[in-house]
């Protein structure tokens, strides 16, 4: 069976060691350098930012994320193993491992580190399509020849690099499509290199849960399992046209991959379909002045990102979260797309008005939907608002203000609030 | 209860009072009309809470009394049935139906006790007043298209109808603006209306009303309060609530300084703006203006779909211009000119402009321009 050495990326005939260096760390699979769709997934990526920079940190439990209120957005191996997951609040995190060092996190170390990993995967693929700034998946195929080396050789070699450049490491899911790549760097992390063989796809899928499929969340979950469907050998009992009828698009999906096809192709420039942020209060608030204040700083911050890229949104999305977590969401389609921070405010805070619980609230986010290129945007003025325009120039004004001397340079006195 | 009526009457009745009956209902007794009889009159009543139709007509009552059921239903029915038959309704509050027989047809429909029908209070009118049914007409159909939908702003879900003043006569007006377009509407001031207050007359009382008006002859009693509004023909009744809040003062957004005068035939105009629309694939749809001396061109480009182009002879005789416009808006205001040229006045490509028919102030259309 076609075997390589992770660690000095021989290639050999079947053996549990390396006949050349001896470790252990071989990967054996009949169709090891026949794959070439990959995903690849930082191990615990912030805490191991932090861990590397702080060597004293090393074992002790990390958890990054915002503050007490916020929730854990990484937390290392050593705190995974107290039961602290990403998503968990700040709290319950704290309550599980009362040791651990919180951190907050240093998002633009992270990306800096993000990007020295792209340029590595790029040198290998020019498909590599980031999903966050720690995964992304590769397609490798027809790279054989360039590199003199099949995907898993080079995929082996890629995380070996990340491990002695930038002390940081990955897992690889190396299968014949993005679900499954997916799939497989999760199985065995971290430092783990799993491959799902086109042979062995459907004895692999049959007994596991449809909950392994990206996007099947708890609601869709609830759905599948009122029909009766839970793993994925319940799935391929439907046929196609039920599945449809029932879940629409997702039901095609679902029928394709449970026999393990998926034809997504790794694309280095998905489109974008929205763009949002948000935050999580300190304490809970209900007073309106605040909430403001926040509802003015998402929305410049949405604002920001969307004129980067050249974007601008036809949708306005408002999030707010209870005390007890439970979410409240409203949207406007608007007549024409928006890019302005001031136009994204003003729409969000219509909606703001419009709710008529007073809070208090946890997290507040503003969001921009149905996207189009910027071109599109606020062509029209409004009758009703003639001082519009010269907001709009005086926020292009701002923009330019801050661009030259930084970010901090000239602010709104709302953002102070 | 138990009447028999003419197949075509109870239809007309019937169709007012479904239209009203919201389609998706969380309280089962508003899908139900309540049908009342007396004397020589059935009633049928239907309300949303917000809206509340009354339509009468004259029906055989052997016996008299009332009860509710399905309007949809019933409606469903009595269009199915064939013209000219005499259709007679049984209540049977005992067993809670209602027999509906005409010919061979036999129907049994449950129904709702009449207590449990929420009536609208009735209030205090602060001014009654009476206007014929064309007149209303032209103050509604001419100014309900600009009407907003955006629920943030609910003020402008309707049309404003309030005593103005133009040219130093105190007039009836109606207003309705989206923000994009805005129309401005004026008939004489019947007597009486001298205090109406001004009110947010929401849309779908605005489509409900038309259906009051296809007789031009006809008299309407228009009664307002500061909450309500009421407009009654002999037979029917339509009595809604206003929307709550401040309609945005409107002067300000009508130009005054437009120099810039062109004027055009309107149905051509509105052909051709729609000739050239059709190559636009974006949702916004714009149509750029040139305008040179007596000469309007009229275009499309759409890097995705193509690009169109059209000349129409104008009268123009001021500066070269360039402005666009949202393909839909000037179709929509273009139409509502039936009698003279259409009037255009230009002020920059950025700011309102304002469109008339001919030197009849008496409608104004205000048109947002977009950048093309």
């Amino acid at each position: 069976m076609p075997s390589l050495c992770r660690d000095c990326l021989t290639r050999f005939e079947t053996g549990r060691r390396c006949p050349a260096c001896g470790s252990p760390r071989v990967l054996s699979h009949p169709e090891l350098f026949d794959l070439s769709i990959a995903h690849m997934d930082c191990d615990a990526f912030y805490a191991s930012v932090e861990k590397r920079d702080n060597p004293e940190l090393a074992d002790k439990p990390v958890i990054i994320g915002g503050g007490r209120r916020g929730v854990v957005s990484t937390a290392c191996y050593v705190a995974r193993i107290r039961g602290v997951r990403s998503a968990m609040p700040m709290f319950q995190a704290l309550k599980l491992c009362p040791g651990a060092v919180v951190i907050r996190p240093r998002m633009q170390v992270y990306a800096e580190v993000s990007r020295a990993i792209r340029v590595m995967m790029e040198e290998l693929t020019p498909d590599v399509e980031p999903l966050s700034l720690d995964e992304a998946f590769l397609d490798l195929s027809g790279t054989t020849r360039l590199h003199g080396a099949p995907p898993a050789v080079m995929l082996a070699r890629l995380v070996k690099r990340m491990k002695d450049e930038l002390g940081l490491t990955g897992s690889i899911g190396l299968s014949h499509n993005k679900f499954l790549a997916k799939v497989a760097s999760d199985l065995d992390k971290p430092r783990g290199f799993s491959v799902i063989g086109k042979a062995e796809t459907a004895d692999f899928l049959r007994d596991r849960p449809v909950r392994l499929i990206w996007g099947i969340g708890p609601a869709a979950q609830g759905a599948l399992e009122k029909a009766g469907i839970r793993s994925f050998a319940d799935l391929l009992r439907w046929e196609r046209r039920d599945l449809h009828e029932r879940f629409g698009a997702m039901g095609d999906r679902l029928y394709d991959l449970a026999r393990g096809v998926d034809r997504r192709r790794v694309s280095a420039h998905a489109p974008i379909k929205s763009i949002s942020n948000e935050t999580t209060f300190d304490e809970d608030t209900g007073n309106p002045e605040i909430l403001d204040g926040h509802l003015w700083r998402m929305s410049e911050k949405v604002a920001d990102r969307t004129k980067a890229k050249g974007l601008a949104g036809r949708v306005v999305v408002l999030k707010l979260k209870r005390a007890d977590h439970s979410l409240l969401s409203r949207r406007l389609a608007l007549r024409e797309p928006v890019q302005l921070a001031d136009r994204i405010y003003r729409t969000a805070r219509g909606l703001f008005d419009q709710v008529e619980e007073k809070g208090p609230f946890r997290l507040l986010g503003v969001g921009l939907a149905e996207l189009c290129p910027e071109a599109e945007a606020e062509r029209s003025g409004d009758l009703l608002d003639p001082d519009a325009a010269q907001r709009g120039r005086a926020e292009r004004a701002t923009d330019e203000i801050r661009r030259r001397f930084g970010k901090d340079a000239i602010r709104k006195g709302r953002a102070l609030r | 209860m138990k009447i028999s009526i003419e197949r075509g009457t109870l239809l007309k009745a019937v169709a007012q009072a479904q239209s009203v009956v919201e389609r998706r209902n969380t309280i089962p007794i508003l899908a139900n009309v309540l049908i009342e009889a007396e004397g020589d009159t059935a009633s049928f009543r239907a309300t949303d809470l917000d809206i509340e139709v009354v339509d009468k007509a004259p029906a055989q009552v052997e016996r008299a009394g009332a009860t509710t059921v399905a309007a949809t239903t019933l409606h469903e029915i009595v269009r199915k049935l064939p013209d000219g038959a005499l259709v007679t309704l049984t209540a049977d509050s005992a067993a809670g139906r209602l027999t509906v027989e005409a010919g061979r047809s036999n129907f049994s429909l449950a129904t709702l006790p009449k207590e449990d029908f929420p009536v609208m209070a009735s209030s205090e009118y602060q001014s009654n007043f009476s206007a014929n049914a064309a007149v209303l007409r032209r103050l509604f159909d001419k100014s309900k298209f600009a009407i907003s939908t955006e629920e943030t702003r609910y003020y402008l879900n309707g049309v404003y109808m309030h005593v103005a003043e133009a040219d130093g006569l105190k007039v009836l007006r109606c207003v309705a603006t989206d923000g994009h377009r805005l129309a401005r509407i004026d008939a004489e001031l019947p007597a009486g209306a001298e205090d109406m207050p001004g009110v947010i007359v929401p849309r779908k009382t605005v489509g409900e009303l038309r259906k009051l008006l296809d007789d031009d002859e006809q008299a309407i009693a228009v009664s307002v309060s500061e909450t309500k509004v009421r407009f009654a023909t002999p037979t029917i009744t339509l009595t809604s609530k206003v929307i709550d809040g401040t309609f945005p003062d409107y002067s300000r957004v009508i130009p005054q300084n437009n120099t810039r005068r062109l004027e055009v035939d309107a149905a051509d105009f509105a052909k051709a703006v729609d000739r050239v629309a059709t190559v636009s694939s974006e949702r916004s749809r714009a149509v750029k203006l040139q305008l040179d001396e007596d000469r309007l061109v009229l275009s499309v480009n759409a890097p995705d779909s193509g690009a169109a182009e059209e000349e129409l002879a104008v009268a123009y005789a001021d500066e070269r211009l360039e402005i666009g416009f949202n393909a839909k808006y000037l179709l929509e205001i273009a139409s509502q000119v039936d009698r003279e040229n259409a009037v255009f006045l230009f002020n920059s490509s950025g700011d309102p402009t304002l469109m008339r028919e001919g030197n009849d102030l008496s409608a104004v259309y205000v048109v947002m321009p977009m950048r093309v």
